[in-house]
């Protein structure tokens, strides 16, 4: 199904809508950011529960972050996560170098300021997909360069 | 799978929208305005997609929207009834709605045109191949009824505009 195009769309859609609706300043934009996120995490805990029916009981946090980055992503983005790094303390690196959602805007340093509205529904996406998994987690994303 | 994506997406929209304006109306027109600006990008990837050839009727657009163009996105196949007798408006019924899955409309909200973002999709759509239309939902599974139903209206053919001066 096509379906990637529609979803990309809305997404895009959404992030446009709700900085719309809100007025300039500092503070409206993490506001429209945090909006984003929460929008991301509800949908993040309604699919990992969808995904993780049949699934067996994961062993450890390690493995639920391979899972995060194998099928989950998989699922959601259609590729899996290029690079996993962990400091085995509980903080976790996930790596895309062809994120899908920035794929369609121009590489280059033009955008780069404006990516980070782009991730934060992945973000809620990855932390609600966790805390259904009963992991508490704060997700960061950073973008170097585009479109990774 | 992904299908779950777009409709969990969707309803955590709608549902950030409900909070962000206090009455259904402004929803509707907000999620219409969205799905006209998403549908005027759709329609491009569509016809890359599709390579169907231009359309010579309304009769034969409405066939392309429910055969190719709704089962390319959305995965369903509605079908095409109650043709008006100048052949200028006609439903497309949709047994099940894929926008609604899990979802239940609370008693507060019985104005609120839940996939209205696919009537903004259509006119935007239709309006980038010079067809100006209406599309308006006349019955919502959401609502009670048996099917959703989507009527749609020709309007007029958009005339490319010459700015004044250049003839």
């Amino acid at each position: 199904m096509a379906d990637e195009a529609l979803f990309l769309l809305l997404h895009n859609e959404m992030v446009s809508g709700v900085y719309k609706s809100a007025e300039q300043g500092e503070v409206e934009n993490g506001r429209c950011i945090t909006k984003l996120e929460n929008m991301g995490f509800r949908v993040g805990q309604g699919l990992i529960e969808r995904f993780t029916k049949d699934t067996a009981r994961f062993k450890d946090e390690l493995d639920i972050m391979k899972f995060i980055c194998k099928d989950f992503w998989t699922t959601v983005f259609k590729k899996q996560i290029d690079n996993l790094r962990t400091n085995h303390q509980g903080i976790y690196v996930l790596q895309d170098n062809k994120f899908r959602l920035l794929t369609q805007m121009s590489a280059g340093k033009q955008y780069l300021e404006h990516a980070s509205k782009y991730l934060a529904f992945t973000c809620g996406l990855i932390r609600g997909g966790l805390s259904n998994l009963g992991i508490k987690s704060i997700v960061t994303a950073e973008v170097s360069s585009m479109p990774a | 799978m992904s299908s779950e994506l777009f409709t969990l997406t969707y309803g955590a929209l709608v549902t950030q929208l409900c909070k962000d304006y206090e009455n259904d109306e402004d929803v509707n027109k907000q999620l219409d305005k969205m799905g006209y600006n998403i549908g005027v990008r759709l329609i491009e990837d569509f016809l890359a997609r599709s390579n169907v050839g231009r359309c010579h009727d309304f009769r034969e657009t409405a066939d392309v929207i429910a055969k190719v163009a709704f089962k390319m996105y959305l995965g369903i196949t509605p079908s095409i009834t109650n043709w008006s007798p100048a052949g200028d408006e006609f439903s497309l019924i949709l047994e099940n709605n894929p926008l609604v899955d899990f979802v239940e409309l609370p008693d507060n909200h019985s104005s609120l045109i839940y996939s209205n973002l696919l009537c903004g999709v259509l006119r935007g759509a239709l309006e980038m191949v010079q067809m100006a239309v209406e599309a308006k939902f006349v019955q919502d599974t959401l609502k009670g009824d048996g099917v959703t139903e989507i009527r749609m209206r020709f309007i007029r053919r958009i005339e490319d505009n010459l700015p004044a001066g250049e003839e």
